[in-house]
C-alpha cells in the first residue's frame, strides 16, 4: 500500500503544485521585482513582454525548427533588446512623472503589446511542442514544465544575487518558460508588494505563499476560488503587516 | 492648559521619548530646546495627534488627548505649524488658510479670521492668489503660520520655525512669534536656535535624547551651562 | 462666462433623437453616454490621486446585483439598482476604510483596489451556477416588450435620454464636488496628508466620502449598462481590464477637467468602432494596437489629458494676445 495514502495524496498533489506554481510566480516576480526596486518604476506590462518571448520560442523553435538552446538564447537577447527600448521610449522620458502616470504609460504598451500579439499571431493558443514528460510520484503527478521552472527560479535567484545591477537579466531569464494559459501579470504585482517591494527573499516566499493558497484553495472549490482566497489574503495582509510596506515607502 | 505627564512614544520599535514630562499655562510661550534628534518633532506630533504615545498621559484642561484623533484636537483648540512648514504647494496661498479653518466648528468665521490674519501678515493678503509653493522661505513660514491661526486655536505648536531659513528671516520669524504673542495667544516653541528662541519664551525645557534634561527661565537656561553641555555633549 | 452654452448643450443633446433616429449612431452614443458616466465617476476620486483600480469590481456588482435580484428575487429594477448602489458603496467602504485608516495611498491603494477587482470577477466565474460564469448572464425579459416596471425599453430614444439624464447627473455630482469644502480637504490631502491632519481635517473620514460616492455611480453605471444590454459577462463589466480602461480613458479626456472623462469615453469608444468596422473582422486587436499606442503618446506627451492641454494651450493664446 502506498504510504503517502496516510495523506491526503489530492491535498498532497495540491500541495506540491502549489510549491512548483509558486516557482513560476517567483520566477515572474522576480524580474518585476528589480524593475520595481532599481528604477522604482512599475511595469505593469511585463508579464506581456514574457509573453513576447514565449511567441518567439514557439516561432523559432516550433515553425522554423531552429535547436531549442539557439531560440531561446536568441529570445531571451530579444526580449532583453525589447526591455531597454521600452525603457528608453517611454520609461525614460517619465522617470520625473507622477508615479500614475509611468504606471499607465507601461499599462499603455500592455495594450499594445497584447494587441500586437493579436494581430501578429492570432488568438488560438500556440503550443510549444516540448512535449515535457509528466512524472509521477508516489500516486501524484506533477508537471515537468512547472518542475523545470522551479529550478530556473532557484538558479535565477542566485544569478539575481550576483548581477544585482544588471536590470534585464531578470527578464531574459524568465523568458524560456514556455507556459502558456494563465496571465500571470497582476498576480505578480502583488506578489512583489506582498514580498515587500525590491525584497528578492520576501518575493520568493510571498509568490510561495500566493501559490499554495491557489493551489489548495483551488483544490477544496474552483480554480477560481484559489485565486479569489490569494487577492483577499493580498489585501488583509496589506492591512495586517502595513510596516513591512510602509519601509520602502519615501 | 496643557500637561503632559511621563509621555513615551516613538515610530514601531524606535522610541523618540522617554517620560517626558512638560506643562504650558495659558498666556504662555514656552520653549522646548534641543539638539537635532532630541525628539522635538516627536513631542510636537504627539500632542497634535498624528502619533499616539505608547504610555503617559497628555491633557489639554482635563481632556485626554492620547485618546483624541488629530482633527478634534484642532478643533480643541491647539493648531499645529509642522515642521518644515508643510505647506500645500500647489494650492494659492488664501486656499492654504482656508484648509487651516477647515473644522466645522471654524468655517463660519472663516472672514473674520482671515482679516485677522490678513491683518496680521500684510503680505499674505498681497499674495492671496499666489501658489503657496513659488513663495520664499519666510513667505511659506508665514503662510503657515497663517493657516494654524485660521482655526482660532488657544494654543499654537510651532515646530522649528527657523530651520531652513537665512539668518535675517529667521529674524524675522521670531518677530512674527513675538507679534503673535502680543495678541496673548499661548505659544509652545521647539527650536534648535536657543538663542533666537530664548528671546521670545518665557520658560523653556531642554530636550536631549527623548528626555527632560533641564527647565527653567529663559534667563536661567542662558545662564547655567547646562545648553551648552546639551549641544557639545560635554 | 459662458453660462448659456451648458443649458444649448444639453438641450441639443435632448433634441437629438427625435430628429435623428437612425439606431446603430444612436446605440454608440447610449453606449458612449454610459461609459462617460462611468468614467465620470472613477475621476470624482480618481483627481485627488485616489486612483482605485477596483472600479471594474462596483461596476460588476452594479451590474450583477441588479441582474440577479430581478431573476432571482423578480425585484424589479427599481429596488434592484438601488440595492446595486448599497452593494457597491458597502463593498467600497469595506475595503477602502481599512486602507485609508492604515495609511495605504499611492500605487498600495491602486494594488489593493486591484486585487479587490479580481475577487469580484473571481467571485462572479467561479459562482458560475447562478451567474453564468464567463459566458454571461442575461436578466429575462418582462413578457417580451418594454416595461416600466421592469426598466426595460426596446425603444432606443428612451434609452438615450435615460443614459442622458444619468450622465448630466454624473457631471453635476462633478460640479457639486469641486464647489464643496470636500475638494479643498481633497486636494490637501493628495499634497501632503500629514500637513492635511495637522490642520484639522480628518483624513480618513474624508477619503471614505468620496470613495463611496464614487463607488456608488459607478455600481450604477453597471446596473444601467446591465439594463440597456441585457447581457453582462464578467469580463465586460467587471475585473481589471475593466478598471484599466476607466483609468485610461480618463487620463486621455483630461483627469482634471470635468468633461475629461467624456471626451476620453467618445475617444475610446469611437476609435474602437471605427477600427472595428474599417478592419472588419481582420481587426481583432488592432484597435488596442492603436489605443496603447496613443495612450504612450498621450501620457508621454499630453499628461493633462486632450482637454486639459486644450485649456492650457487657450490660457497662454489668450495670455500672449493680451
Amino acid at each position: 500500500m502506498n504510504p503517502l495514502a496516510v495523506f491526503d495524496i489530492f491535498l498532497l498533489e495540491a500541495l506540491l503544485s502549489g510549491v512548483l506554481l509558486g516557482g513560476v510566480l517567483a520566477l515572474l516576480s522576480l524580474g518585476l521585482n528589480l524593475v520595481f526596486g532599481v528604477i522604482d518604476v512599475v511595469w505593469i506590462c511585463y508579464a506581456e513582454l514574457i509573453m513576447l518571448g514565449m511567441y518567439g520560442m514557439y516561432y523559432l523553435y516550433t515553425v522554423y525548427h531552429a535547436p531549442i538552446w539557439v531560440a531561446a538564447v536568441a529570445c531571451i537577447v530579444s526580449v532583453g533588446i525589447l526591455g531597454v527600448l521600452l525603457h528608453v521610449l517611454v520609461i525614460a522620458p517619465l522617470l520625473g512623472a507622477a508615479p500614475i502616470n509611468q504606471l499607465l504609460a507601461t499599462g499603455g504598451v500592455l495594450f499594445f503589446l497584447q494587441s500586437a500579439a493579436t494581430v501578429l499571431f492570432g488568438i488560438e493558443f500556440k503550443n510549444l511542442g516540448l512535449r515535457l514528460p509528466v512524472l509521477k510520484v508516489g500516486g501524484m503527478f506533477v508537471s515537468y514544465s512547472r518542475l523545470l521552472a522551479f529550478a530556473a527560479a532557484l538558479i535565477g535567484m542566485v544569478l539575481v544575487y550576483l548581477w544585482l545591477t544588471r536590470t534585464y537579466t531578470g527578464t531574459a531569464i524568465r523568458a524560456i518558460h514556455p507556459f502558456v494559459g494563465l496571465s500571470f501579470g497582476p498576480i505578480t504585482f502583488l506578489i512583489c508588494v506582498l514580498g515587500s517591494l525590491g525584497n528578492f527573499v520576501g518575493g520568493f516566499v510571498a509568490a510561495f505563499v500566493f501559490a499554495e493558497i491557489i493551489s489548495v484553495g483551488g483544490l477544496y472549490l474552483d480554480l477560481e476560488w484559489g485565486y479569489v482566497f490569494a487577492f483577499a489574503f493580498f489585501i488583509v495582509m496589506m492591512f495586517i503587516r502595513p510596516q513591512g510596506l510602509m519601509a520602502r515607502r519615501s | 492648559m496643557l500637561e503632559l505627564r511621563a509621555v513615551c512614544a516613538g515610530y514601531g520599535t524606535f522610541q523618540a521619548l522617554f517620560d517626558v514630562s512638560l506643562d504650558v499655562k495659558a498666556g504662555e510661550a514656552v520653549g522646548v530646546i534641543g539638539p537635532n534628534g532630541a525628539g522635538k518633532t516627536t513631542l510636537m506630533r504627539a500632542i497634535s495627534g498624528l502619533i499616539r504615545p505608547t504610555s503617559g498621559s497628555i491633557r489639554l484642561e482635563g481632556t485626554d488627548l492620547a485618546a483624541t484623533p488629530s482633527h478634534r484636537i484642532v478643533e480643541l483648540g491647539i493648531a499645529h505649524v509642522p515642521e518644515s512648514r508643510r505647506l500645500f504647494p500647489r494650492m494659492t496661498v488664501e486656499d492654504n488658510l482656508r484648509m487651516g479653518g477647515f473644522a466645522p466648528a471654524a468655517r463660519p468665521k472663516f472672514r473674520q479670521q482671515l482679516d485677522v490674519v490678513y491683518e496680521l501678515f500684510p503680505r499674505l493678503r498681497e499674495r492671496h492668489r499666489q501658489l503657496a509653493g513659488s513663495m520664499s522661505g519666510g513667505e511659506q513660514q508665514m503662510c503657515a503660520i497663517g493657516r494654524a491661526l485660521m482655526s482660532a486655536p488657544r494654543l499654537l505648536l510651532l515646530d522649528e520655525p527657523s530651520a531652513g531659513l537665512a539668518p535675517v528671516l529667521v529674524e524675522q520669524v521670531f518677530d512674527l512669534v513675538k507679534r503673535i504673542r502680543a495678541g496673548g495667544l499661548t505659544v509652545l516653541i521647539v527650536e534648535q536656535n536657543v538663542q533666537q528662541v530664548l528671546r521670545v519664551v518665557n520658560r523653556a525645557y531642554l530636550l536631549k535624547a527623548g528626555s527632560i534634561r533641564a527647565t527653567g527661565s529663559a534667563a536661567e537656561l542662558l545662564a547655567t551651562d547646562t545648553i551648552r553641555e546639551a549641544y557639545l555633549g560635554v | 462666462m459662458r453660462r448659456a452654452h451648458p443649458w444649448i448643450g444639453g438641450a441639443a443633446l435632448v433634441a437629438l433623437p427625435f430628429v435623428y433616429r437612425s439606431p446603430y449612431p444612436l446605440h454608440i452614443l447610449v453606449i458612449i453616454l454610459i461609459w462617460s458616466f462611468a468614467y465620470t465617476s472613477w475621476s470624482v476620486m480618481g483627481r485627488f490621486g485616489l486612483v482605485s483600480l477596483g472600479h471594474g469590481g462596483f461596476m460588476g456588482i452594479g451590474a450583477y446585483v441588479t441582474a440577479l435580484a430581478w431573476n432571482y428575487g423578480h425585484v424589479s429594477p427599481w429596488l434592484g439598482v438601488p440595492l446595486a448602489l448599497v452593494a457597491g458603496m458597502v463593498l467600497a467602504a469595506v475595503v477602502a476604510y481599512p486602507c485609508f485608516r492604515f495609511r495605504i495611498t499611492g500605487h498600495y491603494f491602486a494594488l489593493v483596489t486591484l486585487a479587490l477587482s479580481g475577487i469580484v470577477l473571481q467571485v462572479i466565474t467561479a459562482t458560475r451556477d447562478y451567474t453564468g460564469g464567463s459566458l454571461g448572464y442575461t436578466p429575462e425579459r418582462y413578457h417580451g416588450g418594454s416595461s416600466l416596471w421592469a426598466l426595460q425599453f426596446s425603444e432606443k430614444t428612451t434609452w438615450y435620454l435615460i443614459a442622458l439624464a444619468v450622465w448630466a447627473g454624473g457631471l453635476y455630482v462633478w460640479y457639486r464636488v469641486d464647489r464643496s469644502m470636500l475638494r479643498y480637504a481633497l486636494e490637501a490631502i493628495s499634497e501632503d496628508e500629514d500637513a492635511a491632519a495637522a490642520t484639522g481635517i480628518h483624513v480618513t473620514a474624508e477619503k471614505l466620502k468620496i470613495t463611496v460616492l464614487s463607488a456608488g455611480m459607478t455600481a450604477l453605471a453597471g446596473a444601467l449598462y446591465c439594463q440597456y444590454q441585457m447581457f453582462i459577462s464578467p469580463d465586460t463589466v467587471s475585473g481589471i481590464s475593466v478598471s484599466l480602461q476607466m483609468v485610461f480613458a480618463v487620463v486621455v479626456g483630461g483627469i482634471y477637467v470635468s468633461l475629461g472623462p467624456t471626451i476620453g469615453a467618445v475617444i475610446t469608444i469611437l476609435l474602437a468602432e471605427v477600427l472595428r468596422i474599417s478592419f472588419g473582422t481582420r481587426a481583432v486587436g488592432w484597435d488596442n494596437l492603436v489605443y496603447g499606442v496613443l495612450l504612450v503618446l498621450f501620457i508621454v506627451f499630453l499628461p493633462k489629458g486632450i482637454v486639459g492641454s486644450l485649456l492650457d494651450l487657450r490660457r497662454r493664446v489668450g495670455w500672449s494676445s493680451s
